[in-house]
């Protein structure tokens, strides 16, 4: 399945149309829309728990909205039978947050392991391949290591090299950024951008890492209560005036978002005065 | 006065429904591993690999119980049967005992708690860590790829542990009947001999072993598949493994040994 299609306008690879999501009683996402450009690297931002991965979720097909649609290079990913799902996925990569390596294998055999299950290349080229993609994270020297002898940051990479082994056009970042010491944030973040310009494909990040992408992204939205609250370039993002943005480029401890957590007047609490 | 009664009839329901719905999804996932099987005929090496995790691995604990029954049944067995004079018959009792009930059970018994435990621990750990959701991502089943070759390696190790359960067991029974007590070691082989039936006897046992080969290792993939994914999900996941997958071998074991029972 070639991964455009003539219903597809041709800058767009991702349209998320008016969708709503709720797990159980509880409505996550509310009749949100976007849409991700061709080529481009974009941030999905918000607080924990305001649904962006969620978003991420809905994009890989792992879960259904409630309501609206979310297209993939035109086709509806919620449409698709499990068979039309996993030839989309081949077309995708995705950077889970703590990496998700395959624990019983070796950093090589995680890299090769897309290779091994979706090709018929012959051993000595999945090899070199390999090898390939692990030089471009900065770890052709630990291909024989095994997770548990990696780093936070080196196995966020290695995982970086998982998502890129067959090419994708459209690769999905879950907070690429979470927990990693500067070093390794910087050279997560300058991986994700060269690699998405090297690859020519278009990259999903959802993140609350404002500083290091704002950086390397092209276009922010903002998600707060399931619904786009802000959204503009780099430059747009932090000359913004709206309140929302401003605590949370600036991370302001009270504002839109309270730092209090909703609860009965803190003088009735503390003198014992019950509520009728 | 209705609200009572609605609370308690609620309460005497829903263990009951969930316990239907939990076993309708079990079948369902068997139904499914069975479909995706393809891939581990396709490919051997996946479930040679894990032969080895469950089956090998197993392997000290299996040997080590079953010579160890096998001696204690020496000794039980000459110590009932001298009293009619009929410690001759030692080996018979001591392969009987093994082949028909002991070895597929106590082997059975063992399995569950040293490799289903694990199976479901470890499929457990890959769906909290996400390994599962990045291999679905990757376009590859995790059914397919993880569940199916765990599940056919139980299958194939269970009944060869079973046999070498019982091996062992009758080896520890003449090491205590002949080669301690002094039962004469020809009386020993050849009452053995003439008295364990091929079909009755060693293929009774294989078929309880092969059934509970197939019972331990789906309860152990379906409840690692089906756990919460946190610390308390896989440490309850893998609790209820052992425990299930104990009752199902000794209620399954009453069942087939009523159909196998002959009256003679």
């Amino acid at each position: 399945m070639p991964l455009s299609s003539p219903d597809v306008p041709a800058d767009s690879l991702v349209d998320i149309d008016n969708v709503t999501f709720s797990y159980d009683r509880r409505t996550i996402l509310k009749g949100i829309s976007l849409t991700i450009p061709k080529g481009k690297v974009v941030a999905i931002m918000g607080g924990s728990g305001c649904g962006k991965t969620t978003l991420l979720r809905l994009i890989g097909g792992q879960i259904k909205p409630s309501k609206g649609e979310v297209r993939v290079a035109g086709r509806v990913v919620h449409e698709l039978d499990s068979d039309g799902l996993y030839h989309l996925r081949r077309k995708m990569g995705m950077l889970f947050q703590f990496g998700a390596l395959f624990t019983d294998m070796s950093v090589f055999d995680n890299v090769a392991f897309q290779m091994r299950e979706h090709t018929e290349l012959p051993e000595s080229m999945i090899r070199d391949l390999v090898l390939m993609k692990l030089n471009a994270v900065g770890l052709r020297g630990a291909a024989k290591l095994m997770p548990s002898e990696l780093s936070g940051g080196m196995a966020r990479r290695v995982a970086l090299a998982r998502a890129i082994a067959l090419d994708p056009v459209l690769m999905l970042y879950d907070e690429p950024f979470a927990g990693l010491d500067p070093i390794s944030l910087g050279v997560i973040g300058k991986l994700i951008r060269d690699l998405n310009d090297a690859l020519g494909a278009t990259s999903i990040m959802v993140t609350h890492s404002v500083q290091e992408s704002l950086r390397i992204v092209d276009y922010v939205y903002f998600v707060s209560d399931g619904k786009i609250v802000a959204e503009g370039t780099p430059a747009e993002i932090t000359a913004s005036a709206e309140p929302y943005v401003h605590q949370f480029v600036d991370g302001l401890p009270d504002g839109p978002v309270p730092f209090q957590y909703p609860a009965k007047p803190y003088t009735d609490e503390l003198m014992g005065v019950r509520r009728a | 006065m209705l609200d009572w009664l609605e609370k308690r009839v609620r309460r005497l329901g829903e263990p009951v429904v969930n316990t239907m719905e939990k076993l309708g999804f079990g079948f369902r996932f068997l139904m499914a591993v069975l479909w995706h099987s393809g891939t581990s005929f396709r490919r051997p090496g996946l479930v040679i690999r894990e032969v080895f995790f469950t089956g090998v691995l197993s392997l000290v604990i299996i040997l080590v119980s079953g010579l160890f029954v096998g001696m204690v049944l020496g000794l039980q067995g000459y110590d009932t049967l001298v009293r009619f004079g009929a410690s001759e018959a030692l080996g018979v009792l001591v392969s009987l005992s093994l082949l028909r009930e002991l070895g597929p059970v106590v082997a059975g018994l063992l399995f569950a708690s040293r490799a289903g435990s694990a199976i479901t621990a470890e499929i457990g750990m890959m769906k909290a860590t996400e390994q599962l959701a990045a291999m679905e991502m990757m376009a590859v089943n995790p059914v397919a790829r993880v569940v199916a070759p765990r599940f056919w390696a139980g299958v194939l190790s269970m009944p060869i542990l079973a046999a070498l359960f019982s091996a062992m067991g009758i080896l520890g029974g003449y090491v205590v009947g002949v080669m301690l007590i002094g039962v004469d070691a020809g009386t020993f082989w050849s009452q053995m001999q003439a008295q364990v039936d091929l079909f009755n006897d060693v293929g009774n046992g294989l078929v309880k072993s092969v059934v509970f080969g197939v019972a331990v290792s789906i309860i152990a993939v379906f409840e690692g598949f089906d756990a919460p994914p946190t610390a308390e999900g896989v440490s309850g996941a893998t609790t209820r493994t052992v425990v299930t997958s104990s009752l199902v071998i000794l209620g399954l074991d009453f069942i087939l040994t009523a159909f196998m029972f002959r009256g003679i």
